[in-house]
């Protein structure tokens, strides 16, 4: 539990760094963001299957999403 | 994949849409008609004659009603190959039964005992409805269904979604359910009952709670990231019912003909870190994700992954990746047992369970066809390096190399259009 409450400060922290930093961008100055290329998931196909492969392969999973399917992979 | 890379127009008319939305109430978006169709074959091997598989995929998108979005995705597993059952290799040759017991196979001295008769077929579907609520807030519903051959999985997922500050901020939080049914052919293995003589129950299931929150804040017009904190609860039935743990004799090193059947604990906790960012460059794109992992099992791990897109043209891209994975043991991970000790009440000798670090290196080409028409293609190396030479081996274990290098290629080929 002591690990949940590090995680949960470090999340604070990087939040209210990002704070001091951030620039109030408005919608018409959205150009790039809008791009494909710079969405955070900007293949959801190829990150379905790299989470399948290393969910197969290492203890690790989850952290993006919720409610995933479960398997019994080799 | 996208409909929308490089396609300055498309850009444009997203920038012109999202303005509208922004100062029109009463603006009314048009409607995507038509279904956007992502496909893609995945083709995975291990080195070593170990797992291969190939899993095509299909993700179908459509519009529904203004900004309410549906969308369903099919997935088919095929698996052949071998995989390690957890056994120990030693320099004699060592015969296993089979997982459903009707068979048995023997593994040659100085090899790593791999259960070949593998074979395993899944079909997966996910379903999502993106719903909103209204120009700021949406709700996101999943729904997975997964079917292998000793193996049901069913899920649901819920997920709320609300932008701030001028839709430079979003806040999700979401909630997850999953159900799991785990059928061995011949029964499931009592924990700690030996292969000789193993104890056989039925049916086991597991139930696992998800529960996540992130924010996702616009940095710059070139930059953007977004940090989620995940906690999962699992209960139930975690043992592999195919993983065996050698019995080795304390003085000579050399396995007795005692394999037991594998003992996890009932619960999981777990708890992830996420953060990933994108940043846009002159004409290239960087994509960086960490995420930090610990679960109440003992195993602590660190994922960084980089993807860096050089834009060739208007149409065309390379984009290199790197991905490196560490993960500390689970504390009841052990590559064997003595025949000094006491078996303790848990025990696995899964290598996935180990102290062991991944390495992926990876390239993918991306091109426009046209309107609407995209394909790519990648190839990874993947490669996973653990202990080989403990110093907790004993005798003839010393000789023997304990965690045996994983090498494995990833191809995919990706197809996407819109019908």
């Amino acid at each position: 539990m002591s690990k949940t409450i590090q995680a949960v400060s470090a999340l604070l922290l990087v939040l209210s760094l990002s704070a001091c930093t951030t620039e109030n961008v408005k919608p018409w100055e959205r150009g790039i963001l809008a791009k494909q290329s710079m969405q955070l998931v900007p293949d959801e196909l190829e990150n379905f299957l790299d989470e399948h492969i290393y969910f197969s392969k290492e203890a690790s999973t989850g952290g993006q999403s919720v409610g995933g399917g479960g398997c019994g992979c080799n | 994949m996208s409909k929308f890379t490089s396609k300055p127009v498309r850009d444009s008319l997203t920038i012109a849409c999202a303005t509208l939305l922004h100062t029109s109430g009463n603006a009314q978006a048009e409607l995507m008609e038509d279904i956007e169709i992502d496909t893609a074959v995945l083709y995975y091997s291990e080195s070593d004659g170990r797992i291969s598989l190939i899993e095509p995929v299909i993700k179908l998108k459509s519009e529904l009603d203004e900004d309410e979005f549906f969308s369903l995705q099919i997935v088919f597993d095929a698996l052949t190959g071998a995989s390690p059952n957890g056994a120990q290799a030693s320099n004699v040759s060592q015969t296993f039964t089979t997982p459903s017991g009707n068979g048995s196979y023997t593994t040659a001295p100085n090899e790593l005992p791999l259960d070949d008769t593998f074979r395993d077929t899944r079909l997966a579907v996910t379903a999502s409805l993106e719903k909103p609520v209204d120009r700021l807030t949406k709700n996101i519903y999943t729904a997975n269904f997964s079917k292998e051959f000793d193996w049901l999985s069913l899920g649901a997922g819920y997920t709320y979604s609300k932008d701030f500050n001028q839709r430079n901020t979003t806040f999700t939080a979401g909630a997850g359910l999953t159900l799991d049914t785990i059928s061995p052919i011949g029964g499931t293995p009592v924990a700690l009952s030996t292969m000789a003589a193993p104890d056989k129950g039925s049916d086991e299931d597991r139930t696992s709670y998800d529960l996540m929150v992130g924010l996702t804040q616009v940095l710059s017009k070139k930059t953007i990231t977004q940090l989620n904190l995940g906690i999962s609860q699992s209960d139930g039935y975690h043992n592999d019912p195919f993983k065996l743990v050698s019995e080795i004799d304390n003085i000579t090193g050399l396995p007795t003909s005692t394999y037991y059947f594998e003992s996890r604990p009932d619960s999981r906790q777990r708890t992830t870190l996420y953060w990933k960012t994108a940043h846009h460059l002159t004409e290239d794109v960087i994509n960086f994700a960490y995420r930090f992992y610990t679960d109440d099992w003992g195993v602590d791990s660190h994922t960084l992954d980089l993807k860096y897109r050089f834009t060739l043209s208007d149409t065309d891209y390379l984009q290199p990746h790197i991905r490196y994975y560490s993960q500390s043991a689970a504390d009841f991970y052990r590559h064997s047992l003595l025949t000094s000790e006491t078996v303790p009440e848990f025990v696995s000798a899964d290598y996935r369970l180990g102290e062991f670090n991944t390495m992926t290196y990876g390239i993918k080409y991306g091109r426009s066809l046209g309107k609407n028409h995209d394909i790519s293609g990648r190839i990874e190396f993947m490669q996973q390096t653990g202990d080989s030479n403990p110093a907790d081996a004993v005798g003839e274990q010393q000789n023997q190399d304990l965690y045996p290098d994983l090498d494995a290629i990833i191809l995919q080929f990706s197809y996407s259009f819109i019908w």
